[in-house]
């Protein structure tokens, strides 16, 4: 069975070039300390603005920053941030999705209206409002993207479940007097999955760009912690002497995004043509 | 149809009440009171004068009854004046609204002018090497920060060629030019933000189009079309086109959400005179009046949007009436 997804998605070149790039990228996070050259906040105030070179591959900053150093020490946060946020919105996606597919009535009702609620809503402009007003930092922005982006998961699985509701397994599980607890975990959560983790995937992309965004604007990750988006700032006022501050953070989210989109995409053919 | 309109306007009560209540919460259960970004600066202003403050702007009270009070005025269109500048809320947004309304509208009408021919042509070449490259096209367009595109084409554009400018919506000189040059300039000033603004959504349209496209092809009609000795010109055209693209609507109508809040941040990026700009402003400066009209009205054009999108696919699909 595995061996058959595995073989399914090697095939799938852009899926599996995924995979691999954001297998480097988590190795790289891991060893941060051995694949950067330099420490990611030490400061040489005789190098400042240097461009590109063999000493420093991406040049440096207004500091003398190695901005290569910083890059590598920056996947930690961008890896984090994802995580986390999506953690937070999975599990509470699934939860609300299935108990609103399960019970359906009047726990439905109230399930989805707060998801219309929550899909109506210009996200961007809660998660800049609550940021702002609590304290700016990247666990409030971990939180709050968390918090904010379960709708569409919970819609997914509320279908997924309303289908399974009716299947003979779980009405044989009924009929055994099984615990809730236990239907939903043991008949339920295994057979909704697979659109859960594909979700998931995707999810991790848009959380970074998000956080990325949050920092970008002076909400996110602070100084002297280096998170992309707060490089992306502090570089924007070189952008005229140092190219270099302003493009590679950028191309780094890019990335990033890009292996979580493609292995996500990847895992639905995947997953998908299972029937 | 009048019942489907009415029960959609219906279904729309709840949803404002809850945005309005979440943002209000939100907003008002953070630490602190817009008054000490008044008085924090000022050692002399006693205890004493901070509560007086804060009772001259009604936010002594409990948070659900300045809720209440703010429903009220609501109700009678008083959005408040802004704890900045004393100007009604809602004459500041009315300044702005035009211009985001415009912005909106050219992004999306971009969008689909663009991602609609995306998508069905890489339907139409399934898994050659056109799909391929506009599926990785696609991609990457899913996860470029928009923001830092929006930095990389300002230099480009902007700085190193110098062929668009990179702010505001006139330019200085505007108002001496003659009417057709200030149409143009006007235009050019448009060019980045929209294009930002609509990459965004680029992605995810033409991801969808190619895939209801796909769909419709294996259709059973679509295969008696050509047991029937049909062009393929024709079958694509007249039978598989407007099938497939019937959804688009209903897409379209859901990622408003995105496209205004975007704007929460581009606009911030081209100094452009819109909502979003002024949102952001009003964050920051916990400007609560203004704050709370922008994600209202916010709020009310997406749910318009939603609105249009659902009559209007009703209206071509009179399956969807009944339902």
């Amino acid at each position: 069975m595995i061996k058959l997804y595995f073989g399914r998605f090697t095939k799938n070149k852009l899926a599996f070039g995924g995979a691999l790039l954001l297998a480097a990228l988590t190795l790289c996070a891991l060893a941060a300390p051995l694949v950067a050259p330099y420490e990611p906040a030490q400061q040489d105030l005789t190098h400042r603005l240097m461009p590109p070179s063999a000493a420093h591959l991406l040049g440096t900053d207004d500091l003398g920053r190695d901005v290569f150093s910083r890059l590598v020490y920056g996947i930690r946060i961008s890896l984090t941030v994802g995580f986390v946020a999506v953690g937070i919105a999975t599990i509470i996606g699934t939860l609300l999705g299935i108990v609103s597919g399960y019970f359906g009535g009047i726990v439905d009702v109230i399930i989805m209206r707060a998801v219309d609620i929550m899909l109506c809503f210009p996200t961007f402009f809660l998660i800049l409002l609550v940021i702002a007003f609590l304290e700016p930092g990247i666990y409030n922005v971990m939180i709050v993207i968390g918090l904010t982006s379960w709708p569409g998961l919970t819609r997914l699985v509320r279908a997924e479940t309303l289908s399974l509701r009716h299947r003979e397994f779980v009405q044989a599980a009924e009929l055994l007097g099984l615990s809730r607890r236990r239907i939903f975990l043991v008949h339920i959560l295994p057979n909704v999955i697979s659109p859960v983790i594909v979700s998931a995937t995707l999810g991790i992309a848009d959380a970074i760009l998000t956080e990325s965004g949050l920092s970008f604007l002076g909400l996110g990750v602070q100084p002297p912690g280096s998170s992309w988006g707060q490089m992306l700032t502090a570089g924007k006022d070189y952008i005229y002497v140092a190219w270099w501050l302003s493009v590679f953070p950028g191309i780094a989210i890019l990335f990033t995004a890009l292996s979580f989109n493609l292995l996500g995409e990847g895992l639905r053919d995947t997953l998908h043509s299972r029937q | 149809m009048q019942n489907y309109i009415i029960r959609r306007i219906i279904h729309i009560i709840p949803v404002l009440f809850g945005i309005t209540i979440i943002t209000f919460g939100a907003m008002h259960l953070a630490p602190g009171k817009p008054t000490d970004l008044m008085t924090d600066m000022n050692a002399k202003v006693s205890a004493e004068a901070k509560n007086r403050l804060a009772q001259l702007y009604g936010l002594d009270s409990p948070w659900y009854v300045q809720y209440g009070r703010w429903l009220m005025r609501v109700a009678r269109l008083d959005f408040g004046a802004s704890f900045r500048d004393g100007k009604p809320a809602i004459s500041k947004i009315a300044e702005r609204l035009p211009a985001t309304l415009l912005l909106n509208i050219l992004s999306i009408i971009f969008i689909l002018i663009i991602a609609i021919p995306i998508g069905v042509i890489s339907a139409l070449n399934h898994n050659r090497f056109i799909d391929r490259a506009m599926t990785v096209g696609v991609f990457i367009g899913f996860s470029v920060p928009a923001f830092w595109l929006a930095l990389m084409l300002m230099i480009l554009f902007g700085l190193k060629l110098g062929w668009l400018p990179i702010s505001g919506l006139h330019s200085l000189n505007a108002g001496d030019l003659p009417p057709l040059a200030r149409v143009f300039d006007g235009a050019k000033h448009l060019v980045l933000p929209v294009f930002i603004s609509a990459f965004t959504g680029l992605a995810g349209m033409s991801r969808y189009s190619r895939s209801s496209m796909l769909d419709t092809l294996h259709q059973d009609y679509i295969k008696l079309a050509y047991a029937k000795g049909l062009s393929r010109r024709q079958i694509v055209v007249k039978h598989a086109l407007r099938n497939a693209l019937l959804p688009i609507v209903t897409i379209l109508g859901l990622s408003l959400p995105a496209l205004i809040g975007g704007g929460f941040i581009f606009e911030t990026i081209f100094a452009y005179p819109g909502m979003g700009r002024l949102g952001y402003e009003a964050i920051m400066a916990r400007d609560y009046p203004v704050v709370m009209a922008v994600g209202t009205i916010a709020a009310l054009l997406t749910l318009a949007g939603n609105l249009i999108a659902d009559i209007t696919y009703a209206l071509v699909d009179p399956r969807i009436r009944y339902k």
